[in-house]
């Protein structure tokens, strides 16, 4: 393991610390231990909401609540502290359509909105297509940011086919706004000829044919109608975009890689931790998730086998149990010493990077007992 | 019918009498979509599963879609090209053939196979129409990734894409199939019912054109019996619930449920005997104390209480996914179990090949 610990405890209670983004890949409990530092902030007299993207419901699970949506509720059971009383823990699921169409009506006349909210591309954009999530998450966080009735935001991140799409997508949005492409789109739909529209009316004569050719000219409308709708309000998307991508890079946010020893979740966390390095985002360290450790390091695994096997012979039940239990033992051992060889290399690759790690636990943590037991475990390292 | 007749034939004569008597479960279907919660280990399980099908002599592609170079790592080979490999032989002379979609040439081929748009295919990429299409407006990488999928699966030896592909040595049998099987290591189970009912989508937004018919005909494919979606599951409460969410959905979007295929089964080292009474953090400290001692292991207090919560942790955990398994049964699918392996290398994907096989995947 790198040498530097990762001061969970410390990151939480930091007045300054106002969004913690736990990142990761898929399967490494990134949900539940986003939950766990919810509670542990809560429990130390920190107003905060939690923010879970996963359409699974995982977090609604965790927290023992039935209804997750886009409103914050409170979550029962948080206790606290007598030297540092007023916490609260509330928690919310996204719903991304939701978020996307109060986007639609903050920024266009009721008029207008009604229009996009009514085209057909535009639901389909705001409902199934996938990295429609990852924006609305972040336009999501934004908000939570703005409203500043949280001391501290904790978001866990989409599931992502790519691990780092949520930190493109304001960017790629922005992108997006400003793309040739869109105005080239609206050009046909302001019926009247600017100056640029001229200039580009051979490569767009090209085009429109082959966007005709290829969609049909009804669909190619109806995009066309989507964007000229939109126009009015890029400006102001535009201008969230840009704010959210600010507040990933502003002082008071945290990034916390969540990673498990197994070499997929690994080879994910070092991608996480390069690039958030190359990109500035400031990155508090790495949580190596369900690690397992034994409670009886005297016993070496090969000494342990070798007596199960000489045990197994004799046919008693005391020599069948201690053989039974020789072998778990063994096992576990080995599966140490196989986690403890990769995160030692995660280490070498990453010398200055904090990290510190929670126990894999023998059942699934789904309660606010877990939960507490959870960030205990990884405030002790 | 000629046709038909012609491809049993042939494909019985590559295959040989021993690998066709053979009770399989999934005889007829020709794609394999496999998905899994993030972490199941679905591109591990995929890639065995191409393996397994592949025996006898058959030609399997296995398809990955999200950019992350799984197949070569698995395999141990180079990262892939956007172009079909040979990645690995499997048991009697079967091959396994692996492609990494890239969204944005798949586009360009798509536009050029079907559309022969090569100057309009370039004027789209130039006013950012290419970057638009695979990556903001995501539904259209779906459109792609199963446009390539249902291709690769539909693919003939007389056809053209087939001599464009040219991976596969030609065949004197024109009208089979270039790939007995082609499985894709799909989406994420929360994401695959919508990445698989895209083209659904698509049909209804762009209701005429080209574009319109090629979506029909994948959703024709996909809802046909030649497509199965198997599921890849741990003994987690959260895989679990996930799958069988998973399984709710595809069903709902009338797209066929394949297998439940359980990763990393634990097996008891307990006794049975004493199973119960550990999980319920019981265990018989006297005669584990006994039996120590008869092994020689000096059985201190330390010891003794350390290996007893060791055996409670491993007998919980058995006991639990006792419990989850019996919780995927109720979805009444074919279910096959694999162990949980500690190599990391490409043994293991033949050892899971294997395992299939032996249950019945292939």
């Amino acid at each position: 393991m790198a040498a530097k610990t990762l001061d969970v405890d410390g990151l939480l209670a930091d007045p300054a610390t106002r969004v913690v983004v736990c990142c990761g890949s898929g399967g490494v409990g990134k949900t539940t231990l986003a939950a766990a530092l919810g509670v542990r902030a809560a429990e130390s007299g920190r107003r905060v909401v939690t923010l879970t993207i996963d359409p699974a419901r995982r977090l609604a699970q965790s927290l023992g609540l039935t209804e997750l949506d886009n409103t914050p509720r409170k979550v029962a059971g948080i206790k606290a502290s007598r030297k540092a009383p007023g916490g609260e823990l509330h928690a919310m699921m996204l719903d991304m359509k939701r978020t996307f169409d109060e986007i639609v009506e903050a920024h266009a006349s009721p008029q207008k909105a009604a229009q996009i909210l009514a085209n057909p591309f535009y639901q389909s954009l705001s409902s199934s297509f996938a990295g429609t999530q990852e924006y609305m998450a972040m336009e999501k966080l934004g908000q939570l940011r703005k409203s500043d009735r949280w001391d501290l935001i904790v978001v866990d991140t989409p599931p992502s086919r790519s691990a780092l799409d949520f930190l493109d997508a304001p960017g790629r949005l922005g992108r997006f706004l400003d793309g040739r492409f869109i105005r080239t789109l609206l050009v046909p739909a302001k019926a009247g000829g600017r100056g640029y529209a001229k200039v580009m009316q051979a490569g767009l004569g090209v085009m429109t044919g082959a966007m005709t050719r290829l969609l049909g000219a009804q669909l190619l409308t109806e995009v066309q109608t989507f964007v000229a709708a939109m126009d009015t309000m890029f400006g102001g998307l535009r201008e969230r975009a840009d704010a959210t991508a600010k507040l990933l890079r502003a002082p008071g946010t945290a990034f916390v890689v969540v990673a498990a020893p197994e070499p997929d979740a690994l080879r994910e966390a070092s991608y996480f931790v390069e690039r958030l390095v190359e990109e500035d985002m400031p990155l508090a360290g790495v949580i190596m998730n369900r690690v397992h450790r034994t409670t009886v390091p005297q016993l070496s695994a090969g000494k342990a086998l070798a007596t199960a096997e000489a045990l197994e012979g004799d046919g008693s039940q005391p020599s069948a149990l201690a053989a039974g239990v020789l072998r778990t033992h063994a096992q576990r051992v080995q599966i140490q010493d196989s986690e403890q060889h990769k995160l030692a290399g995660f280490g070498l690759a990453h010398p200055k990077v904090r990290t510190t790690s929670a126990p894999a636990f023998a059942e699934d943590v789904h309660d606010l007992a877990g939960l507490r037991q959870l960030a205990a475990a990884l405030c002790e390292g | 019918m000629i046709d038909g007749y012609a491809r049993r034939v042939s494909s019985a004569a590559r295959r040989g009498a021993a690998a066709q008597s053979r009770d399989r479960d999934w005889e007829g279907v020709r794609l394999h979509v496999v998905t899994g919660k993030g972490g199941t280990g679905k591109t591990t399980i995929a890639a065995a599963l191409a393996l397994a099908l592949a025996a006898g002599g058959r030609r399997t592609l296995l398809v990955e879609c999200e950019g992350r170079q799984g197949i070569a790592r698995l395999f141990d080979a180079p990262p892939l090209p956007y172009a079909e490999r040979k990645v690995a032989v499997a048991p009697e002379n079967g091959m396994v053939y692996g492609l990494a979609i890239d969204p944005e040439e798949a586009l360009l081929e798509y536009l050029e196979l079907y559309y022969r748009a090569g100057r309009a295919g370039r004027a789209l990429r130039k006013f950012g129409a290419i970057d638009f299409a695979t990556t903001i407006a995501p539904g259209v990488r779906d459109v792609l990734l199963t446009g390539k999928a249902y291709e690769a699966t539909r693919r003939k030896f007389s056809s053209r894409a087939a001599r464009t592909a040219a991976a596969v040595p030609p065949s004197e049998y024109p009208d089979d199939y270039v790939y007995d099987a082609v499985v894709m290591d799909a989406p994420p189970t929360g994401r695959v019912a919508r990445f698989l009912n895209v083209n659904a989508e698509v049909a209804g937004l762009a209701r005429i054109g080209p574009v319109n018919k090629q979506a029909e005909s994948i959703m024709r494919l996909i809802r046909s019996p030649q497509t199965v979606v198997h599921l890849v599951s741990l003994l987690e409460e959260m895989p679990v619930q996930e799958t069988l969410d998973g399984i709710e959905e595809l069903r709902s979007f009338d797209l066929p449920v394949g297998a439940v295929m359980v990763n990393r089964v634990h097996t008891s080292l307990l006794p049975s005997s004493a199973l119960k009474g550990a999980a319920a953090g019981k265990l018989d400290v006297e005669t584990l104390r006994q039996g120590l001692a008869a092994g020689g292991i000096k059985p201190d207090d330390d010891t003794v209480r350390g290996l007893a919560a060791e055996a409670h942790d491993h007998a919980l955990q058995v006991s639990a996914q006792h419990r989850l398994l019996t919780k995927l049964k109720a979805a009444q699918r074919p279910m096959y179990q694999l162990p949980e392996l500690d190599t990391d290398d490409i043994g293991r994907l033949y050892a899971l090949a294997s395992e299939l096989a032996e249950q019945g995947a292939a």
